[in-house]
Parts: structure tokens; C-alpha cells; sequence
């Protein structure tokens, strides 16, 4: 098959869906490539580059169209692009089956195959081909680097010969896969971080990454983000108001906020309201990667960046990743090189849509002249739904008390029954055996409480020791061997005999043995 | 007065050995402790010697000259790995031991009854009124040695008092020594692990008690030889199915059960012998046993009285399902995660020891370490097959101790750290016992290593432990499965850490 990829002509596009290294890949999977002239050209890959690799370039993007069967691109297809498309080609691209609705219908009532890269589902296995993350990870990176170019402080705290520095706070919003790129850049250049969301269970992934989780002083049971593909879903109106009331609280301080929360096919919720600008230092940046989809800011003007009345520097970018567009091309056309790995498993160089395939099936929203969207749910879970925990109720100190004093009071009711039981026992014993039994009782019974007493102290580690050790001693018995080896009778001798013997190899390796142990343990 | 020597000796001898048990609380006193052992023992072995009514002195000392050379070639020659099998073994010699002398106790009080017989006179003469019926001539006595002149003199009620000590001497000995001797073979891997038992299982350990019972009494009333004879063998049978029944990961319980068996199997001879030293020694080695137990138990969350009694585990109920796949690692992927990472604890378990990987885990950790690293070891209380079983094995390849952490100590430390290496151990890290309520290791405190950043398994292959759960922790998403025999992979480790 053929794999082509034309130049981008969305305006302000700079990725290219192809890179020489990802179409020497894609050859040996059977593939031949093909690109527009200067498809790489903004992205830092020139066409020799492309022959080098063994890629054929055409001239124009007609061309380009007619020669591919497999068309790889990055933004969805323009109304030119739609007509070019023809029966029994697929494309490959960013592609909304929501906004593009018209687009999809036509694509599939002309019985070409569309795969959507948004529309890769989120499990581990199709990891390597999810482009929403690999590009939500640059814009996560890129959205800490415009705000520190439009931020007129350092990052990290210094105290120098000039004075001292304080460090800037950063907020980030969303602690998605753009959130803590985010986080990891911010807190790598010194900033001090704070993270929200609206997942709790991100929380211990914000910190891995050395930002303080920000939390809401809120009852209701948090919802589960496994429930949803790892995405974040809308929000109870109560819970809404706290986590505003937080931010209301944060504003002044923070010098860059960063947002990034989407909620998946729908309007970006309002996070940052114009209260929330108004309080905050002059010279702040907010940074709001969610200006394509409306802005978690509604001040945000998409594509542009604007300077509030008081000084703050609002971005509203929403190509992040074309910025970077070498970083992200090379990103974006791994994740298509991996997508036609899954796409051709004999590596013959023969495209087996295989519509049974979690991944390829959930992605494809157009194949053989039906429209495939919304795809079923995959078959495998994307993240483990956590198991409900019941939280260990904190006590009061009053009932801390009580569950104490209930525990002396039990453990003193124990106590006194077992030493009444044992001292009744003893002194039914004494009724009936005579005085010179009594007397080695005693010292029986004493030894047991030594016994006990002294080996609670001893050190865990040391226990095999104390085995060895107690081994060693419990071969006292040869005393008892000793007194009788000197009988008169023959056989009484005899045994006597094999147990001094063994009695004695008991003594002497238990011993040696303990202390070979012993002469081991040392400190450094 | 030499029988008044004696007792002094004891008296010392008792003491020393007190100190020597207390002495084992740190790691510094218990160089000294074991010394303070040795000396207790010599002064007793040497007091008896020279005490009244023994003979034979020149054959005692060749016989224990003989058991030193058996016993140095032992102790020296065993690898620190095979210590538990050592010990277990050497078990088995002090309760036949006991067998032994309580036989020869019986024999005694037949021989002494025969012999006063001769004489005229009655074995366990009457008191009447408070006076002696029979008064022995010392010229009857005489001919007796001490333990039956101790005998001649004895009244009726405790000679069968006598016969009770010594039938408990016989019937406990006789279980420490097959028990001893198949955890022995359990151990050192000549006897299968797995927990097995005669159909019948608990009932005929009750029943095979329960006749020795009968037998006991028949033997009180009549005193005969046979039922003696009987009551042994059930002891032997009972011991061997009672550890039969007992699986292989179960084993630090049952050694230092065994050793709290042969402490009472020494007190109570010390008791037929009427020797205070052997009931006072007995003591302290069946309660230390015991409390040894006690403390396993509580750590795997058993029963104590389930244990003593023996076969316990095996399952209950539907265990959770595991889902996901095991993610397999090579040394390059384990050594670069090691190379950056801060911190760093190691989980040894049974797999080490059986792998010999000790060794090579020290010279991990010293180079680790080097590099600035923070090493530490987490030791689960049942790591091992005998309790502090790993402590030995890393004193010996010279981890200094102050690294090796119990449980307690390190289990809250694991959200703050890089890396854990979990090597050949697998039911002291199985997240199952806090998750699942019907695995059978439920409510089992475990080592949380599953919090660590990252976590790498050295394990054989794909199967289950020794207790035949399976192991969530393997399927988790930040464990990595190092596959491969634990001393092969640490060695091809540890070119690779800079």
C-alpha cells in the first residue's frame, strides 16, 4: 500500500504527519511513502531528507491524493481535501465525529475509511498511538514556556547579590496528561506548583510529579475517573461553587495559572472567572489550553493573547504543538506509524482493517460506506475501577479514651482470670501430689515466667540466634543422660549412652552456630 | 557436702542461662550472651560429672568429645541458608534424646523395684501417720546410683507421679523428634512441601492422642513395658503427621513450635529425674519457643492454638480474580530505573536464600549506596523459613544491620520511594491480604511495596508461591516482572549500576 501524507493547509499548521524516520519505519512494514513537496518544510524536514529516506515526493497535492491508499494527515480534512478523498481510501487524521459530522457522512457515503486519532480508546495497549496525549504533553510543556516568556520574573527563587527573588506559584488546572507536563516543567524550573482536579485519585500522580495537590474542603463522594476512560465528566453544581471558592482564595497569590480541563465533547467548563483575573497581581500570565473549545477563562480569546485592564496577560493560543512543530511531528507520526503496525500485522504490506480490533474498531468512524460512530464500548476496561474503600473513622479523643480505657479494663479481666484459673489449677495440683513434687513445681512454674519475661525484649532480627541458641541450651537434657550412664543395668547404660552423644553434638553445634551468626551481624 | 555443690553449680548455671536468653535483646550484648550459654552449660555438664552416683566418667567424656567433633564439622560446614534445616534437625536429636532417658527412667523403677524386693522391702513404702513404714537399710541402698537410690526412697503417690513425668517426657520427645525430623526433610527439600495428610486428618492426630491417653493410664495401673512401648509409637506417628500437615511456607512457625516442644520435653524429664537445673531450663526454652511462635502467628494473623496444634491454611471461599498481564523486565530496563533512582528498599525472601543471591544483593547494595543512593531492607517477621531468617543471610554477606528494617518500621516509607526489588518473595508482599477477604493469607500484614514508584519482582518463573496464591502485586501496573534464577539476575545486574 501506498502511504501518502500532503502538506498541511490549515492555516498556521506547521506539523506534518510523515518524518523520514517514521516513513523508513513504515517501510518496513511493506509500505511505500509518499509526500506533498515541502510537507515538511515548517516542521524542519526537507523534501532530500524524505528521498533520503526513500520516500517519493510529488508535486502537488492532487497528485499526492490520487497516488496514496492510505492518506495520513494531521488536521481534519478541508472542504478541497473532502473532495479528494475517493472510495477505498482511508484517512488518517484528527478528525471530531462531532463537529465534522457533515464531513464524516460524506466521507463514508463515498465508501472511504476515516480513522479519527482522537478516537483512539485509552488503554495501555493503544498508549502508543494516542496523539491527544503526545500532543496534550507538548502543549502542557509549550504552555509553561509562554508563560514564563510573558512573565516578568524568574521561575525559581534566588537569593543573589541583587537581592532576593521570591519564586513564582504556579496553579495548574486539570491534572490531565497536558496538566502534568505541565506540572514537570513548571516544578523542574524552580516554580513553586499547585495542582487541581477534579479526580481525586490524581492526586498521588500530581505529587509524583512535585506539585501540591490542592484540595476542597467538600463532603460529597468524589466521582471515580476510571468510570469515564480516565476523562474527566461534569460536576455537581455544589461542588462547583467549593472548588470556585477555592480558586477565589488561591487568585492573588498565584502568579501563573495554567488551565487545562475539557470535558470530552462538550463546551469547556468556566474555572477562572473574571473575579477570579480582577484579584490577581499585575504581571500574572494565565495560559488557557482549553481556548479552542471556549476557554476555561472567558476572557480568553482563542489564538490570540490580550492584557487585562490590571495587567494580566491572558494566551489564548490554541496551537501549542504546532510551536513545536519538529517535537510534535515526529510525535504525531510515530503515533501513525504505530497505528499501521496494528493496521498491518503480517507486515506484508497489506492493510487488514480489522473491524473486531478494540483499538482500530473504537477509532474507525467511517468504513465501507457506513458511518462507524459512536463506536461500542471496548472490551477491555481502560483503567481498573478502584475498589470502594471504607475510610477508617477518625475518633474523637473522648472515644479514643473510652476504646482505650475499654482495652485496659479487658485486658485487666483477662489478666486476673487467667492467673485465677492457673493459681485454682495449682492449688488442686498441691491438694493431691506431695510436698517434694510442689517443690520442683515451683521452680517449674517460675522459669516459665522468666521465660516469658525476658524473651518479649529480645530483637527480631536476632531470632534465628535465639533459636540456635535455645536449641543449644534445651540439650541440657544431657544431665539427665550423665546421671544415669552410671547404672547397673546394661540397657539403661546403652541409651544413656546415644543420649549423652547427642546431647553433646547439640551442645556444640547449637553453640558454634550461634555464634558463627552472631559474628556476622555488624554495623555500618 | 557435694550434693550441696551441685545445686550451687545449678544455681549458677540457671542464671547464665537466664542472661543468655535476655542477653539476645541487641545485637552487641548477644556476643556476650552466647558466651554466658556456654559457660552455664559447662558448669552444668561438669557439676553433674563430679556430682554424686555417677560413673563412668571416662566414657561420659569420650562420648562428649565424640558429639563436639559431630557437632563442629555441623556447624561449620552448614551454609548459612540451611541454618533452619540445621536447626530442625538438631531438634530431632534432643527429643530423642528425651525418649531415651525417660525409657530409661522406667526401666529404673523396675529395676529398683526388684531390687528392694530382693531385700525384703517394698518399692514406694507406705507412710503411715506420717511415718515411715519401711525404713531402708543403707546397705540395701547402697548398690543403687543416685537416680535409684532416689527412687528407693520415693512413697507410692509419687512414683506414679514419676511414671506421669516421665510418660510426658517420652510422648513429647517422641513428637519433637519425628516432627523435627520431617520439617528437617520439608526443609531441605527431601520431603515434599506441600501440606499433606491421611484422610482422617485432625481426627486421627485426636484419636492417635486420645489412645495414647488410654495407653498412659493403662500403664500407671500396671506398669507395663508395652503400652510404654505403644505409646511411643503413636508419639512418633502423631509428630510426623502433625508436620506433615503443616505447609512448606509455614515452617518458621513449626521450628520454633519444635524448639518450644523440646523445652518441655526437657522440663518434664527434669521433673522424673527430680533435677531442678533440667526443669528450670526446660522452662525456659518451652516458654521462649512458645512466645516465638506467638509473635509468627500474630505477624501472619493465624491462630495461635491452630498452629500448635498443626495443619493449618488451605483455602476459603472464592478468591478474587486477577486481572491484567504480567509485564516482563530486562537487567537493562531494572538497572536504569535503579541508576536513577533516590531511594531504594530491597524485599528478600525465601527465593534468595534458596538462590544463594545474598551475595550478590550486599554488593548491590554497596554500590547502590556508593553512588548516594538511600538502600534499605524491609524484612517481612515470616521472610524465611525461620524466623529472622534473612537478618542471618544479610549479616552474613555483610549488610551491616542498621539498613535491614522490620516491617513496622519501613511499611509507611514505601510512598516515598523510587524503587522497590522484591527478590524471591511473594506472600509477605501480596497485596491480596488487605483487598481480598477470601484469600486465605487475609488480614496477613504485608509489606506494601505495591506503593513504590516502582517495583521490580526477581522471581523464577510465572508460578504461584509457596502457598499457591496468586499475587495481584505481579499484575499491578508499576511492577515489572524480572524474571530468572535471583542470583543469575543480580549478577547480571550489577555491571550495569554506575
Amino acid at each position: 500500500m501506498k502511504i501518502g501524507t500532503p502538506k498541511e493547509i490549515f492555516e498556521g499548521e506547521r506539523r506534518v504527519a510523515m518524518t523520514p524516520d517514521s516513513a523508513a519505519a513504515l517501510q518496513k512494514l511493506g509500505h511505500e511513502c509518499v509526500v506533498e513537496t515541502g510537507a515538511g518544510a515548517e516542521a524542519g524536514f526537507a523534501d532530500a531528507d524524505y528521498k533520503a529516506a526513500g520516500v517519493e515526493v510529488v508535486k502537488t497535492a492532487a497528485a499526492l491524493w490520487k497516488a496514496a491508499d492510505v492518506v495520513a494527515k494531521v488536521r481534519a480534512p478541508d472542504a478541497t481535501e473532502m473532495k479528494r478523498l475517493r472510495e477505498g481510501q482511508t484517512l488518517i487524521s484528527f478528525f471530531s465525529p462531532v463537529a465534522d459530522e457533515k464531513k464524516m457522512e460524506s466521507a463514508a457515503k463515498k465508501g472511504a475509511t476515516v480513522v479519527a486519532m482522537e478516537m483512539i480508546p485509552r488503554i495501555s495497549r493503544a498508549q502508543k498511538m494516542d496523539a491527544l496525549s503526545s500532543m496534550a504533553n507538548i502543549a502542557g510543556y509549550r504552555a509553561v514556556i509562554e508563560a514564563g516568556n510573558n512573565f516578568g520574573r524568574f521561575f525559581t527563587g534566588q537569593i543573589t547579590a541583587a537581592g532576593k527573588v521570591p519564586p513564582a506559584k504556579v496553579l495548574v488546572v486539570g491534572a490531565g496528561v497536558a496538566g502534568l507536563a505541565a506540572i514537570g516543567t513548571s516544578t523542574s524550573l524552580g516554580a513553586i506548583t499547585y495542582a487541581f482536579d477534579v479526580r481525586p485519585e490524581v492526586a498521588e500522580q500530581v505529587e509524583s510529579m512535585g506539585a501540591e495537590f490542592v484540595y476542597l474542603d467538600f463532603e460529597e463522594e468524589q466521582q471515580d475517573g476510571s468510570s469515564s476512560g480516565g476523562y474527566a465528566s461534569v460536576s455537581s453544581p455544589e461542588f462547583r461553587e467549593a472548588q470556585l471558592a477555592k480558586f477565589r482564595e488561591l487568585a492573588p497569590e498565584v502568579d501563573i495559572v495554567i488551565t487545562t480541563a475539557l470535558i470530552p465533547n462538550r463546551e469547556a467548563p468556566e474555572l477562572w472567572t473574571e473575579d477570579m483575573v480582577k484579584s490577581m497581581k499585575p504581571g500574572s500570565v494565565i495560559v488557557d489550553l482549553a481556548a479552542e473549545k471556549g476557554g476555561n477563562c472567558k476572557l480568553t480569546v482563542a489564538d490570540e493573547k490580550i492584557v487585562t485592564d490590571n495587567g494580566v496577560t491572558i494566551i489564548g493560543y490554541t496551537d501549542f504543538p504546532s510551536r513545536m512543530a519538529t517535537q510534535s511531528s515526529s510525535l504525531y507520526a510515530t503515533n501513525i506509524r504505530h497505528l499501521m503496525t496494528d493496521l498491518t500485522p503480517e507486515k506484508d504490506g497489506v492493510i487488514n482493517h480489522d473491524m473486531e480490533d478494540d483499538v482500530i474498531r473504537g477509532a474507525t468512524i467511517a468504513h465501507a460506506q457506513e458511518v462507524t460512530f459512536p463506536p461500542p464500548p471496548p472490551k477491555v476496561a481502560a483503567i481498573a475501577a478502584a475498589p470502594k474503600k471504607e475510610a477508617a473513622k477518625e475518633l474523637t479523643p473522648e472515644e479514643k479514651r473510652a476504646a482505650e480505657t475499654a482495652a485496659f479494663k479487658a485486658q485487666t479481666k483477662n489478666q486476673v482470670t487467667l492467673l485465677a484459673i492457673g493459681g485454682a489449677l495449682i492449688l488442686l495440683a498441691g491438694l493431691y501430689t506431695p510436698a517434694s513434687f510442689m517443690q520442683h513445681f515451683i521452680v517449674f512454674v517460675l522459669s516459665v515466667f522468666i521465660g516469658f519475661q525476658v524473651i518479649w525484649g529480645v530483637a527480631h532480627s536476632l531470632h534465628t540466634p535465639l533459636m540456635a541458641v535455645t536449641n543449644a541450651i534445651s540439650s541440657i537434657v544431657i544431665l539427665g543422660a550423665l546421671i544415669q550412664i552410671g547404672s547397673t543395668s546394661g540397657i539403661i547404660t546403652f541409651l544413656s549412652i546415644f543420649g549423652v552423644f547427642m546431647a553433646s553434638i547439640n551442645i556444640f553445634g547449637g553453640f558454634l552456630v550461634t555464634r558463627r551468626m552472631l559474628a556476622m551481624f555488624q554495623k555500618s | 557436702m557435694e550434693l550441696g555443690f551441685t545445686t550451687a553449680a545449678y544455681v549458677v548455671a540457671a542464671v547464665l542461662f537466664i542472661l543468655s536468653l535476655g542477653g539476645l535483646s541487641g545485637q552487641e550484648s548477644a556476643k556476650r550472651a552466647v558466651w554466658y550459654g556456654i559457660v552455664g552449660m559447662f558448669i552444668a555438664v561438669v557439676a553433674t560429672l563430679i556430682g554424686p552416683g555417677h560413673g563412668l566418667w571416662l566414657l561420659s567424656l569420650v562420648l562428649i568429645a565424640g558429639g563436639a567433633a559431630v557437632g563442629y564439622q555441623l556447624a561449620t560446614k552448614v551454609e548459612m541458608t540451611q541454618m533452619p534445616e540445621l536447626v530442625a534437625g538438631m531438634h530431632a536429636l534432643v527429643g530423642l534424646a528425651a525418649v531415651f532417658i525417660g525409657f530409661n527412667a522406667h526401666i529404673m523403677i523396675g529395676y529398683v523395684d526388684g531390687h528392694l524386693a530382693e531385700n525384703g522391702a517394698v518399692l514406694g513404702g507406705v507412710l503411715v501417720d506420717g511415718q515411715w513404714v519401711q525404713v531402708l537399710d543403707k546397705a540395701v541402698t547402697e548398690p543403687l546410683s543416685a537416680f535409684g537410690q532416689l527412687i528407693a526412697k520415693k512413697t507410692s503417690v509419687e512414683i506414679t507421679i514419676l511414671q506421669i513425668e516421665l510418660v510426658l517426657g517420652i510422648w513429647i520427645g517422641a513428637v519433637t523428634f519425628t516432627g523435627s525430623y520431617v520439617a528437617w526433610g520439608k526443609l531441605s527439600g527431601k520431603v515434599d512441601s506441600s501440606a499433606t495428610k491421611l484422610p482422617g486428618g485432625h481426627i486421627l492426630n485426636a484419636s492417635a492422642a486420645g489412645a495414647s491417653l488410654i495407653l498412659a493410664i493403662i500403664y500407671f495401673s500396671t506398669g507395663s513395658l508395652l503400652s510404654l512401648i505403644l505409646l511411643t509409637v503413636l508419639a512418633l506417628f502423631i509428630g510426623w503427621h502433625l508436620i506433615m500437615g503443616i505447609g512448606g511456607a509455614d515452617m518458621p512457625v513449626v521450628v520454633s513450635m519444635l524448639n518450644s516442644y523440646s523445652g518441655w520435653a526437657a522440663a518434664a524429664i527434669g521433673f522424673s529425674l527430680g533435677n531442678d537445673l533440667l526443669i528450670v531450663v526446660g522452662a525456659l526454652v518451652g516458654s521462649s519457643g512458645a512466645i516465638l511462635s506467638y509473635i509468627m502467628c500474630k505477624a501472619m494473623n493465624r491462630s495461635f492454638v491452630s498452629v500448635i496444634l498443626g495443619g493449618f491454611g488451605g483455602p476459603a471461599g472464592e478468591q478474587m480474580a486477577v486481572e491484567g498481564e504480567q509485564i516482563a523486565i530486562e537487567a537493562d530496563g531494572v538497572a536504569q530505573a535503579l541508576n536513577e533512582a533516590d531511594s531504594v528498599i530491597i524485599i528478600p525472601g525465601y527465593g534468595m536464600a534458596v538462590a544463594q543471591a545474598q551475595q550478590g544483593v550486599a554488593e548491590l547494595t554497596r554500590k547502590l549506596r556508593a553512588a548516594g543512593k538511600e538502600v534499605r531492607f524491609a524484612i517481612h517477621p515470616v521472610a524465611g523459613r525461620l524466623p529472622g531468617h534473612m537478618n542471618v543471610l544479610l549479616a552474613e554477606a555483610k549488610v551491616p544491620y542498621d539498613i535491614v528494617m522490620e516491617m513496622d518500621e519501613i511499611n509507611d516509607d514505601f510512598p516515598d520511594t523510587d524503587v522497590a526489588i522484591v527478590i524471591g518473595s511473594n506472600d509477605i508482599v501480596n497485596p491480596a491480604a488487605q483487598d481480598d477477604p477470601n484469600s486465605p493469607i487475609a488480614g496477613m500484614p504485608v509489606l506494601e511495596c505495591w506503593k513504590a514508584k516502582q517495583v521490580f519482582v526477581s522471581k523464577r518463573g510465572q508460578g504461584t508461591g509457596y502457598s499457591g496464591i496468586e499475587n495481584p502485586l505481579f499484575f499491578k501496573d508499576n511492577t515489572r516482572m524480572f524474571y530468572g534464577d535471583a542470583k543469575a539476575s543480580i549478577d547480571k545486574l550489577l555491571p550495569m549500576i554506575d
